[in-house]
């Protein structure tokens, strides 16, 4: 029983690896592999969107796969493939995209927004503390006093009745 | 006070402004792709072609008068649908050159000889590597190539009448 239970765990890790795309490639040196590797799973596979290179089995995305690996057998440096990649194929085949003044909202805005964030955020702390300083503590006048008392009073649960509603997840959490 | 009603109005305002955009976006085509190979010659190359195997052909044949480049395979049934529509337009006297795009030679020449040839000539790209330079995805796809053999337009998919009168026709006609 535990044989099956190993054998189902080990197929279920690796499942996702199915998915990749086979090809074989010979390369000279790990830094190669790797680059190889990236540039795969950073470009997008043209007909098939949602997918990467590694990912896609379509006969563009086998092409590309061939000419990434020739350009890299080739020595040609990084930029030099994403730029023979962007002209033909548009910035759209990079899943992270280049910072131009086209992207560049998706490159700082998420920090340009956090930023407003804190600093609307600090604006606001302020703003209540120096209110708080000016108006000072808010002193009750001795009727809003004695009614503050008669209500304090009459919503004062007897001990005896502890079972208002209100007091329901109280005894929930102690039980 | 008139400023604290105003900033009530500020969650409504962000909603219309997204909604706007939303809309909008609801009408864009996410398969749309952005050809980047528009306004650049035809990329260099140098291949038989499918009429004559042994004959060697480059990207001079689209000089001098405003072509059709039409990107097709025999496994691919779009082109089969587009086929009887190029042919009418070769009839008409439009130079149509043909790309065969990761395709099999013998049943490529028996596909033209079954369904006529509507193409000048066909280039024989049997490993896809014109394609990639030329930005392909797929076929069928159809690029209006100007004089000096500079690509001007690409429509992806079938062509149909449609597309020629509304789309490429004009566009030939303006490059003339």
């Amino acid at each position: 029983m535990s044989g099956r239970w190993i054998l189902l765990v080990i197929l279920l890790l690796t499942a996702g690896a199915a998915h990749a795309a086979i090809d074989v490639h010979e390369f000279n040196n790990d830094v190669e592999r790797q680059r190889y590797q990236s540039f795969i799973d950073e470009m997008r596979c043209p007909k098939c969107q949602n997918q990467n290179l590694s990912g896609s089995d379509s006969p563009i995305a086998e092409d590309l796969r061939r000419e990434l690996y020739a350009m890299i057998q080739d020595g040609r440096s990084d930029k030099e493939i994403v730029d023979f990649m962007v002209e033909r194929y548009g910035e759209y085949i990079l899943y992270r995209p280049r910072l131009s003044p086209a992207t560049i909202m998706l490159w700082v805005g998420p920090a340009v927004l956090f930023l407003a964030g804190v600093i609307i955020l600090i604006v606001i702390v302020r703003q209540r503390r120096r209110d708080a300083q000016v108006k000072g503590p808010v002193a009750l006048d001795p009727e809003e006093q004695s009614r503050l008392a008669a209500l304090l009073n009459e919503s004062a649960p007897p001990a005896s009745a502890n079972t208002a509603p209100s007091d329901y997840s109280n005894k929930e959490s102690r039980s | 006070m008139l400023q604290q009603r105003i900033k009530l109005f500020i969650p409504l305002i962000v909603f219309a402004v997204l909604a706007l955009l939303f809309w909008r976006g609801l009408s864009l085509d996410p398969n749309a792709m952005p050809s980047a190979l528009i306004d650049k010659p035809i990329p260099a190359f140098h291949l038989p072609t499918l009429e004559d195997t042994d004959r060697l052909v480059d990207q001079e044949i689209f000089k001098g008068k405003v072509s059709l480049l039409n990107v097709w395979a025999t496994w691919c049934p779009t082109c089969y649908a587009e086929h009887g529509f190029l042919v009418t337009l070769a009839e008409q006297g439009i130079p149509i050159f043909g790309v065969n795009y990761k395709d099999d030679v013998p049943a490529a020449q028996k596909w033209l000889k079954e369904l006529h040839n509507p193409y000048v000539l066909s280039v024989v790209d049997a490993d896809g590597r014109l394609g990639v330079n030329l930005g392909v995805f797929g076929a069928p796809e159809t690029y209006v190539v100007d004089k000096e053999g500079v690509i001007r337009y690409k429509h992806i998919g079938v062509v149909d009448e449609k597309v020629w009168t509304q789309t490429l026709q004009p566009l030939m006609a303006k490059y003339q």
